[in-house]
């Protein structure tokens, strides 16, 4: 289970954006979508892969699935180039792009698993242990007789991830694979996806905006911002690195000007309420006990920091680099 | 090979899924297939009606034009339904959904070609071939082997040259944002062209058509000698049996084209 299925090095991605100046003149810029990649992925990982529009989350994956090619770096998964070996490494692997659909738009959905089956060479008993899985955990059976553009986004993206997974892919990478649907597709659609890993120790790589994806499939998260990976590991970890605070809400007795309390601060205050903030990585059980010596006190809570704004945090304190290089 | 035949394999299979979706609406189906058998008549009755006025246009008759316009539709009309597919590649340009084509294990033209098979352009291939058998009964060619295997050559290399223009065009449409009518001038536009006898056109245009855009391979020169005619360009006689030659530098062409063109979609995305 350790072994290395995906391997960037370095890699950097940049655009030539070509725009009117003026009338006569045009300026040519260099855009770095990714600036410097460096992460591995072992097989049967689940990763999130997350960072603000424009990050180079998009970008990442078509180079990856060999249909961008690196403006530098080297890029390797299961130890062949995805450019290079494009066709070969394309039927091991299993791709969904949220937001564009793989089926085909007029026919009905059958058909395009039936195209699949074709294009991949999928044996007969591998196809109908396949199609029988997707159709009874994604629910599809009454959908497969329904041209695709009649059905809902939740449906259509059902639909799409069963087609990405019926040549059994080792790697599978999923392009914002919930947005848009409605909460109970994206229950689903998490549901299923952490079944397939679980059953099938498919490689999963996930994209997305919504970290509540992340918080229910993925032991491990990639932050990106500015074509930079600004950090990698655990949810847990998420927190202490963006400093992320928890708070103390306290119900004094009586109106009372701010709580003094070593190791938390007053954010708020509200008649005889107070909102007081500690740093996440510290227990909460001292200060209660420590508040309680001092103030009378009617009750208390403890919210958990949203990871919301932790990210947020990530992203405002991730050094911008150059971005463009203006030249004529 | 095996692969190129697994690429075959695909596009028959999505050609057939196409006709059978068609085919699910067949009021739609047989209305849009005599409207096309209709409209690529219109050029046909334009003819005629120019031949009530005259005996001969560029010194052909009717049954020779009628052979001309025969064998330009056919081959267009084959190559149009084989591969006439790709010039809403555009289109998917735009959308991006190229990108769902490139992670398939199969070559994306085998794909694109595919896409959306439109059977109802049978209706020029029927329609050019009634009109080819009428012209060929009517010429009473004194036929002979050789005649016979030049007029083979000349519906299979007319199909490739027109296949190749459809191919090398639509590659455009990776760098460019819209080809599509630059495609359409060469393929439909030079289809138009070669039903009417080199004769009538200035002898720069039918030069450009012979060292240019090789259109004239598709018909005119293998024609000559079908039809027993001088050569207005006066070129060498060996020119009229070099269709397939001129065929398979266009495959070659298109084939570098198309090549070119996914190769630049990967290093500069959509």
């Amino acid at each position: 289970m350790n072994e290395t299925l995906i391997e960037v090095e370095g890699v950097t991605k940049s655009f030539v954006v070509r725009r009117r100046a003026g009338r006569f003149r045009r300026t040519r810029e260099e855009v770095h979508a990714v600036a410097g990649l460096d992460f591995t992925v072992r097989r049967g990982e689940m990763v999130g892969y997350i960072g603000p529009n424009g990050a180079g989350k998009s970008t990442t994956v078509k180079m990856l699935t060999g249909i961008l090619l690196p403006s530098t770096g080297r890029l390797r998964v299961a130890g062949a180039d995805p450019v290079r070996d494009r066709v070969r490494l394309a039927q091991r692997m299993g791709v969904v792009f949220g937001q564009r659909t793989t089926l085909w738009w007029d026919l009905p959905l059958r058909d395009s698993y039936e195209l699949a089956r074709r294009i991949y060479r999928i044996p007969d008993a591998t196809y109908t242990r396949n199609l029988d899985r997707c159709v009874e955990l994604l629910e599809l059976a009454p959908l497969l007789d329904v041209p695709v553009r009649q059905l809902s986004l939740g449906q259509r993206m059902r639909g799409d991830i069963a087609a990405a997974l019926l040549h059994e892919p080792e790697v599978l990478y999923l392009d914002e694979p919930t947005i848009g649907l409605d909460v109970v597709s994206k229950r689903r659609v998490r549901e299923f996806l952490a079944r397939v890993n679980a059953d099938l120790g498919t490689t999963v790589l996930l994209t997305t905006h919504d970290l509540t994806d992340i918080e229910q499939l993925c032991s491990r998260v990639m932050v990106i911002d500015h074509g930079r990976v600004v950090y990698d590991g655990g949810l847990d970890g998420l927190h202490e690195q963006g400093r992320s605070e928890r708070t103390l809400v306290v119900e004094l007795e009586r109106e009372l000007p701010p709580v003094e309390l070593p190791g938390a601060r007053v954010v708020r205050c509200e008649g005889t309420r107070q909102w007081l903030a500690f740093p996440a990585s510290a227990s909460a059980a001292p200060l209660v006990a420590e508040l309680a010596a001092r103030y009378e006190l009617r009750d208390l809570s403890v919210r958990e920091p949203e990871i919301e704004d932790v990210i947020a945090r990530m992203y405002e304190e991730a050094e911008r680099p150059v971005a463009a290089v203006p030249s004529h | 090979m095996a692969e190129a035949l697994h690429a075959l394999r695909c596009y028959g299979h999505i050609v057939r899924m196409w006709i059978r979706a068609a085919l699910a609406y067949p009021a739609s189906f047989w209305m849009t297939m005599l409207g096309n058998l209709g409209a690529s008549g219109m050029d046909f009755v334009i003819i005629i009606v120019m031949f009530l006025h005259t005996h001969a246009l560029g010194g052909w008759s009717l049954p020779q034009v009628a052979f001309l316009y025969g064998t330009s539709g056919l081959t267009l009309g084959l190559a149009d339904l084989f591969v006439g597919s790709l010039d809403q590649l555009g289109v998917r340009v735009r959308e991006g959904s190229v990108d769902t084509i490139l992670v398939r294990p199969v070559p994306a033209l085998a794909q694109l070609a595919g896409d959306r098979f439109a059977l109802r352009r049978i209706g020029r291939v029927a329609q050019s071939g009634a009109v080819l058998v009428w012209s060929l009964v009517q010429l009473d060619l004194a036929w002979t082997p050789l005649k016979a295997l030049v007029f083979v050559s000349l519906l299979l290399s007319g199909t490739l040259i027109f296949g190749s223009v459809f191919v090398g065009g639509s590659a455009f449409h990776f760098f460019m944002a819209d080809a599509a009518e630059v495609q359409n001038s060469f393929t439909y536009g030079g289809a138009t062209m070669l039903q009417y006898p080199p004769t009538i056109y200035a002898r720069d245009i039918v030069r450009g058509t012979v060292f240019g855009v090789p259109l004239a391979f598709v018909n005119w020169l293998p024609a000559l000698y079908l039809l027993g005619r001088n050569d207005p360009l006066g070129l060498p006689s060996w020119f009229r049996f070099a269709s397939p030659v001129a065929a398979l530098l266009c495959v070659a062409a298109a084939g570098l084209l198309w090549r070119t063109g996914v190769r630049s979609y990967r290093s500069t995305g959509s």
